[in-house]
C-alpha cells in the first residue's frame, strides 16, 4: 500500500511542480473561450429557457477542462517516463499493475478536477448561476476523469513517439470533446447530427455534468451516467489487461 | 539456505533474435559474480527477466527463494538493479528521488540511511542538486543509490562503472566491496575485465543467449589463460623449427612465447641460448581475464 501511495504521491507532485503549464495554463485557455464565446454569443443564443449562454457555457468549459487535463496527465507522464527511460523506476519495485493503474488514474482525476475548479472560480465574476444537483456534478466530474485517465494510460502506454501521443489527442480528443455538446445545445443540430452525438461519450459526460447545474440537460442523467459507467468500466478492464500483459511495457 | 538467485532453463526469444537460449545458472547468497559476455550476448535481457522487465518464454528465475512471476513482491524487495542506460527523473532532486524509492519499496522515514548512501557515495553535497544539474558520472552513482534504497540483499550491477572516472570507480568499488562483506550478494556486468577479475569471485560468460563458462574466477585464468614469456635478444637469431612454431612473436629481436607450464620457460630459454641467441632482457606475463575472454569468445 506504501508503494501505491508513494507512486500516487509522486504522480501528484510531477503535475504540481510544472503548475504553471499543467494547471494555470488550461485554466487560462477555457478563461479566453469563456469570454470570446460569452461576448459573441450572449445575446444571440438561449439554450435552456431562464439560461444565458455565458452560463450555459461554464459548465461546459469546466468539464472540458476536466476531461482534456486528466487525459493530457496520465498521458504525458507516462510517455516521458518511457521515453526517458525512468518508468524503470517504477517498474522495479513491488507495485501491482493494479496500483499503477489506480495511482497514475487518481493523479489525472485529481489534475482534470484541479483545472475544472480553476475554470469555474475563474468564471465566477462574470456569470451568476446556482447549482442545482452538486452530487451529479461530481459523479460525472469523477466517472468522466476516470474515463480519460484511462484513455490517457492507453495512449501513454501505446505511443512510442510524442507525435503518437500528439496525434492522438489532437485527431481523437479534441474533436470528441469540441464536439459534444460544450459550447451548444444538441437540440439546435439538424436531427442527423444529433443522432451521430449519441454515438460521442463525450456528449454524455457534457451533458451529465451541466445537469448538475441547471437541473436540465439534452438526455437524462441518469442515460448519461450508465454510458459514461459502461464506458469507463470497458475502457477499465482493456488498460488492466494491458498493463497485466504488461504489453510495452514489460518486453 | 536458498541460492541468491537461481535461473532454470530460460529463454527469451525477440522477434528473429534469441536473446536467451537456454540459460541455467545459481548465485550462492554472499558471492560477487561476475556475468561477462559481448554486447548482445544476452546479459541485460537475463538481468530484466531477474528483475521484472522482461518477461522470459519459458523457465524460471528466483530471487533469494521467491519467484518473480509468482512471488514478484518479495523477488524485488529481494533485489537491487543498477540499469545499463543512465536514466533519471528531470522533475525531482537527488534526496525526492530516494524518499520516492524508499517509498516505492514500502519504506517510510528512510533518511538515515539515504544519508548513508549519499555519504559512501559522495553525493552529499548534491542531495538537493535536481537530477539534470549532476554529471555523468554523479547520475550514475545516484543511479546506484536508488538501487540500494530499500537494502535489498541482491544487487545487481548492470555496467556501473561506464562513464565514471577512475577514481570515483574506486570509490563506487569500495563501497560496493562493503556491500559484499556486509552479506549481500553482488552480480555485476562490466566491459572492464580486469573489475571483473578483481572483484568477482566467480564469472559466467554469455555469448549468443548461453552461458559459455561458469567457474570461478582463478579457474577460468588457469584453465584459459596461457602465460608468456616475452624476450629481446642483443642480436636477432634463426630459431630452431621446434621453437619458432611455439613463439607468438618474433620481430628481429623481440620473442614472445607462450606456455602452460613453468619448466617450458627452461626448455625455451636453453633453445635460444642453442641458437647462438643473447638475452639482454626479460618479461613473464600473467595471464589476464581478457585472454580468457577473448579465448572462450572465440572457441565458441
Amino acid at each position: 500500500m506504501e508503494g501505491f501511495k508513494t507512486l500516487l504521491y509522486k504522480e501528484c507532485l510531477r503535475f504540481w511542480k510544472v503548475g504553471f503549464q499543467t494547471v494555470l495554463s488550461p485554466v487560462l485557455t477555457a478563461v479566453l473561450y469563456l469570454l470570446i464565446f460569452g461576448h459573441v454569443l450572449e445575446d444571440h443564443v438561449q439554450p435552456y429557457p431562464g439560461v444565458s449562454y455565458t452560463a450555459f457555457l461554464v459548465p461546459g468549459l469546466v468539464m472540458m477542462t476536466v476531461l482534456q487535463n486528466a487525459f493530457a496527465n496520465s498521458s504525458s507522464s507516462l510517455i516521458q517516463s518511457k521515453i526517458t527511460g525512468n518508468i524503470v523506476f517504477v517498474l522495479l519495485p513491488p507495485i501491482s499493475y493494479r496500483e499503477f493503474y489506480i495511482a497514475y488514474v487518481i493523479a489525472a482525476v485529481l489534475r482534470g478536477a484541479m483545472c475544472g475548479l480553476g475554470v469555474l472560480l475563474v468564471s465566477l465574476p462574470f456569470v451568476s448561476f446556482s447549482i442545482a444537483e452538486p452530487v451529479w456534478i461530481l459523479a460525472f466530474t469523477l466517472l468522466g476523469g476516470a474515463f480519460l485517465a484511462s484513455l490517457g494510460v492507453i495512449a501513454g502506454i501505446w505511443a512510442d513517439k510524442f507525435d503518437q501521443l500528439a496525434a492522438f489527442q489532437n485527431f481523437l480528443i479534441m474533436p470528441l470533446t469540441m464536439l459534444s455538446g460544450v459550447f451548444y445545445s444538441i437540440h439546435s443540430l439538424p436531427a442527423f447530427w444529433q443522432g451521430v452525438s449519441h454515438f460521442n461519450p463525450f456528449f454524455f459526460m457534457i451533458d451529465g455534468f451541466r445537469y448538475g447545474f441547471f437541473g436540465v440537460s439534452d438526455v437524462s442523467p441518469w442515460t448519461s451516467i450508465g454510458v459514461v459507467t459502461v464506458c469507463f468500466v470497458v475502457l477499465a478492464v482493456i488498460t488492466l489487461q494491458m498493463l497485466a500483459r504488461g504489453y510495452k511495457l514489460r518486453a | 539456505m536458498s541460492p541468491a538467485i537461481r535461473v532454470v532453463g530460460v529463454t527469451k526469444r525477440f522477434r528473429s533474435l534469441q536473446a536467451l537460449a537456454g540459460v541455467d545458472l545459481e548465485v550462492a547468497q554472499g558471492e560477487f559474480f561476475g556475468l561477462l559476455g559481448p554486447n548482445g550476448a544476452g546479459k541485460t535481457t537475463l538481468i530484466s527477466s531477474l528483475a521484472g522487465l522482461a518477461r522470459p518464454d519459458s523457465g524460471t528465475l528466483e530471487v533469494m527463494g521467491h519467484d518473480v512471476v509468482r512471488d514478484y513482491r518479495a523477488a524485488r524487495m529481494a533485489l537491487g538493479v543498477v540499469p545499463q542506460e543512465l536514466v533519471f527523473d528531470p522533475f525531482f532532486t537527488v534526496r525526492e528521488m530516494l524518499r520516492l524509492q524508499s517509498g516505492y519499496f514500502g519504506l517510510r522515514n528512510n533518511d538515515d540511511w539515504i544519508d548513508e548512501i549519499l555519504h559512501h557515495l559522495d553525493l552529499t553535497s548534491k542531495a538537493n542538486a535536481n537530477m539534470r544539474m549532476l554529471s555523468g558520472g554523479m547520475k550514475r552513482r545516484a543511479l546506484v543509490a536508488q538501487a540500494l534504497v530499500h537494502r535489498p540483499p541482491v544487487i545487481v550491477l548492470d555496467e556501473p562503472t561506464a562513464g565514471v572516472d577512475v577514481e570515483l570507480r574506486q570509490g563506487l568499488w569500495q563501497f560496493i566491496r562493503k556491500l559484499n562483506r556486509d552479506g549481500h550478494t553482488i552480480v555485476l556486468t562490466t566491459h572492464y575485465l580486469e573489475e571483473a577479475e578483481t572483484l568477482c569471485g566467480r564469472i559466467a560468460m554469455l555469448k549468443a543467449g548461453r552461458i559459455v563458462a561458469l567457474d570461478t574466477t582463478a579457474n577460468l585464468l588457469q584453465r584459459f589463460a596461457c602465460r608468456a614469456l616475452t624476450l629481446k635478444l642483443a642480436a636477432p637469431v634463426v630459431l630452431p623449427p621446434m621453437l619458432a612454431s611455439r613463439a607468438s612473436k618474433q620481430d628481429g629481436v623481440e620473442l614472445a612465447f607462450g606456455f602452460d607450464r613453468f619448466d617450458e620457460v627452461a626448455d625455451i630459454l636453453v633453445g635460444i641460448k642453442s641458437a647462438g641467441g643473447a638475452i639482454v632482457d626479460m618479461a613473464l606475463g600473467t595471464p589476464d581475464m581478457e585472454q580468457v575472454f577473448v579465448g572462450i569468445m572465440n572457441q565458441n
